[in-house]
């Protein structure tokens, strides 16, 4: 029966070959590979969620009066027929509000577990020669992620996502010497742009960026198959030139397919149970409106925290402003940011002089500096992020709001340079310490051949001592 | 007779779930996959899992078919599905965990490279070149063509909007003896505009798609006229302490929908217009500069008047373009 069905396939698509290689090609068994996994399986139930939506979602910004009897508050209300669309599809349409927030929660998880796989694959070095492509397609998935959850945010046109749109246009307007001409061919005119903005918008959400994230993923997924996973060296097997894993079927595909279902299975359980972005309590968008203690979703997080630690200047020379303040925290921020992703393997090797194969994983501690300067980098994106939730703590501990951006201002600076010299220290220590337990395993093993030598031990396997 | 029917299915059923065919393992050494003893409790455990799974999709079946009137219909759902799934995934792990033979296999990595297939590649393209006599020349017309190809190609992406030009920027719906009026389009009279408080206000007659414009929207305050420190250039802008400011932060564009009263004085700091996006703050006496937070330039102020019958009038133009900073904020004044 079996050998019937793979005759007929192979018959038709001579693939037996290939098939078998596929059966069994090898998974090293770490669970911090699976992150990866988690973020693609994220992205299938944002793919299938979000096709659902489409279906009732409208791409117009005419203004329309609220009548959903559904929903008293709103009643009577001019809003988009964007935001219209969105309450109808959130409180009127049957299972709508659980699709819509499992969606949203996907997008929240999707780039958590990107972020996660991107410092395991950066702590462990894996993105050494020969996997650069992978990584800078795996960064670039990463920066296209970030603007496709923004787009999406942004779509809905309530209160909060009017009010992230306006300040990305304004990110967008501060580029210097483009930044007008940019935006006012983007949006065609002036914020909020013409009945022409939304359809890009929505277009760009549901198919340009998809395609674009779908397309990297794939030569993502077969740069890995073809230069084989990475491993860990925990057992004597593993080398450089061997690897050992455990085969995709039978041994790793109830283990994949189960994490794909369970992926499903929590988003929906999210989706259903923790409520996020209830757009109707929000109410919609209007150029005039806005509302006090509004945060972004958390990967916008850094950003805001980057906006608002910026001092008061535009950087201007005689009546033409060079800089306008958004792009520091806005633009810049994330330009060096990612950057330094992009550029961390190339810098890596220059100052290592490292150009070997490598498909051995290094321990953080196996490479003290690169390890600090990681820790380094996040703790300073993850300080302008705290940053961007002071007013938060100032609602919720009473400590000054002006008090707290003047110590960001200057811990942002310092405090990465004490974590990394920390972290380096650190690194180091553990491996003295290992050191020190090699060399007592040495001796006591030598110490023992001697004695079985002289007869005053019966003979064991001295190799039993290490542990 | 039913009841015979009845238990007949559940015998068979019951064949089913704990009978299991005896298979005599193939002789080792001929085998893909290691032979490993059964575990037949584990079989039933994913037996027991996976029909726990499908109940739970059955039961989002009716609830999203008969549940309209429950109290916590989404949550139902979410919980429904949710479990079918997890109780799935929890199936395929017993089954990763005890049912599949669990092996780890060794194999050599790919080679780093292939210096034959490289050498061939190489020639194959090398060589198939010999006829040219002007290889360079060739490729330059080659890109050179795909290149304006491809230009050809992007360039009806220019008529997404205008890419050169300002005007839009500039303008405002401000004229001279323009009426502020509120939300609903009632006239604003001076007497209405109290101190401590903030008003909303936009140009008399503009429709609801004109009142989205960045220059249309102000926030209208009144400051006692003895706290008045407007600079010599913005005097006059004020109607006997109201003053009309641009509703638009001048550092990312949100609305200042925040006015800092000081209630308590002296020991509450200066009145301020502060946006709540990044908290830019404005100081409103002294003509909207910037007292904290990330905005490089003074909110735009809208010079006012008071007429005969009481009502609030501008007098011109804002003294600068509205909205966030961008190239040419600085280079021109607001028009028009």
């Amino acid at each position: 029966m079996t050998r019937r069905a793979v005759r007929w396939v192979d018959q038709r698509t001579a693939s037996a070959p290939l098939l078998r290689k596929a059966l069994r090609y090898l998974f090293p068994d770490h669970w911090s590979f699976l992150l990866g996994e988690v973020a693609l399986y994220a992205f299938v139930v944002l793919v299938a969620t979000g096709i659902y939506l489409t279906f009732f979602f409208v791409d117009s910004t005419k203004e329309v009066v609220f009548h959903g009897d559904y929903y008293p508050p709103l009643y009577g209300q001019k809003m988009s027929e964007a935001y219209a669309s969105v309450v109808h599809l959130s409180l009127a349409v049957r299972a709508g509000l659980l699709i819509r927030q499992t969606h949203h929660w996907a997008a929240n998880v999707f780039i958590a577990a990107i972020v996660l796989h991107l410092f395991r694959i950066f702590f462990t070095g894996a993105y050494r020669k020969p996997r650069e492509l992978t990584y800078w397609l795996g960064v670039t998935m990463l920066m296209l992620s970030l603007l496709e959850a923004y787009l999406g945010y942004s779509l809905v046109d309530d209160l909060m996502s009017g009010m992230g749109l306006v300040i990305g246009y304004s990110v967008g307007l501060s580029l210097p010497f483009v930044g007008q001409n940019l935006m006012n061919w983007l949006f065609d005119g002036m914020f909020p742009g013409s009945p022409r903005l939304w359809p890009r918008m929505y277009i760009a959400h549901v198919l340009i960026f998809p395609i674009l994230i779908g397309l990297l993923l794939g030569a993502h997924l077969l740069l890995v198959a073809m230069r084989h996973h990475t491993q860990f060296r925990r057992k004597k097997a593993q080398t450089e030139r061997t690897i050992l894993g455990v085969p995709a079927f039978p041994g790793q595909a109830p283990r994949s397919i189960g994490l794909m279902v369970g992926t499903a299975g929590l988003l929906f359980l999210l989706g259903g149970l923790v409520q996020i972005n209830p757009i109707w309590l929000w109410g919609p968008y209007h150029t005039y409106s806005s509302t006090n203690g509004a945060q972004p979703d958390w990967y916008l997080g850094w950003l805001i925290g980057g906006l608002r630690l910026v001092p008061s200047f535009d950087f201007t020379i005689g009546h033409y402003t060079v800089v306008p303040n958004p792009f520091w925290g806005g633009a810049a921020f994330p330009l060096v940011v990612f950057g330094f992703l992009y550029l961390w393997p190339w810098l890596e090797r220059r100052f290592t002089g490292d150009h070997a194969f490598h498909n051995l994983l290094d321990r953080p501690r196996d490479a003290p500096v690169r390890t600090a300067i990681g820790v380094g980098v996040i703790s300073w994106v993850f300080l302008v992020f705290l940053a961007g939730a002071s007013d938060r703590v100032n609602v919720t501990f009473g400590i000054g709001y002006v008090s707290q951006i003047w110590v960001y201002r200057v811990v942002v600076w310092v405090l990465p340079v004490v974590f990394g010299l920390v972290t380096w220290w650190t690194c180091k220590e553990l491996q003295a310490s290992e050191v020190v337990v090699r060399e007592r395993h040495a001796a006591e093993s030598e110490a023992r051949l001697a004695r079985m030598r002289r007869g005053q031990e019966p003979p064991g396997d001295p190799g039993a001592l290490e542990v | 007779m039913p009841l015979s029917r009845i238990r007949n299915a559940m015998v068979s059923g019951l064949v089913l779930l704990l009978g299991r065919r005896r298979r005599r393992p193939r002789p080792e050494d001929t085998r893909m996959v290691p032979a490993m003893p059964p575990d037949p409790a584990a079989e039933l455990v994913v037996l027991g899992l996976l029909g726990l799974s499908s109940l739970c999709a059955l039961g989002f079946i009716l609830i999203y078919a008969f549940g309209a009137s429950l109290p916590a219909e989404t949550q139902l759902l979410g919980i429904a599905i949710g479990l079918a799934f997890l109780l799935f995934a929890a199936a395929l792990v017993v089954v990763a965990l005890r049912l599949v033979p669990t092996e780890e296999v060794a194999e050599e990595y790919p080679p780093h490279e292939h210096p034959g297939e490289q050498q061939v590649i190489a020639e194959v393209i090398d060589e198939s070149g010999t006829r040219l006599t002007r290889a360079r020349l060739f490729k330059l017309g080659l890109f050179g063509a795909g290149g304006t190809l491809g230009l050809a190609l992007l360039a009806p992406a220019v008529s997404f909007g205008p890419l050169f030009h300002v005007g839009d920027f500039l303008r405002t719906p401000w004229r001279r003896g323009r009426r502020l009026v509120d939300e609903n389009g009632r006239p604003y009279k001076a007497s209405d505009i109290e101190e401590n408080d903030f008003y909303l206000a936009f140009p008399e007659g503009t429709s609801d798609v004109e009142k989205e414009q960045m220059a249309a929207s102000l926030v209208v305050i009144r400051l006692p006229v003895d706290q008045l420190r407007l600079p010599p250039r913005l005097k006059g802008y004020d109607a006997h302490g109201i003053l009309a400011y641009s509703r638009i932060c001048t550092h990312a564009g949100c609305a200042i929908t925040l006015y800092r009263a000081p209630l308590f004085q002296p020991d509450e700091p200066r009145p301020a217009l502060v946006c709540p996006c990044h908290y830019s703050t404005f100081d409103p006496a002294t003509g909207g500069t910037v007292t904290f937070g990330p905005a490089g330039r003074d909110l735009p102020l809208l010079p006012v008047y008071v007429d005969s019958r009481g009502y609030l009038r501008a007098k011109g133009n804002f003294d600068g373009p509205v909205g966030p900073s961008w190239w040419g904020v600085r280079m021109w004044k607001a028009q028009p």
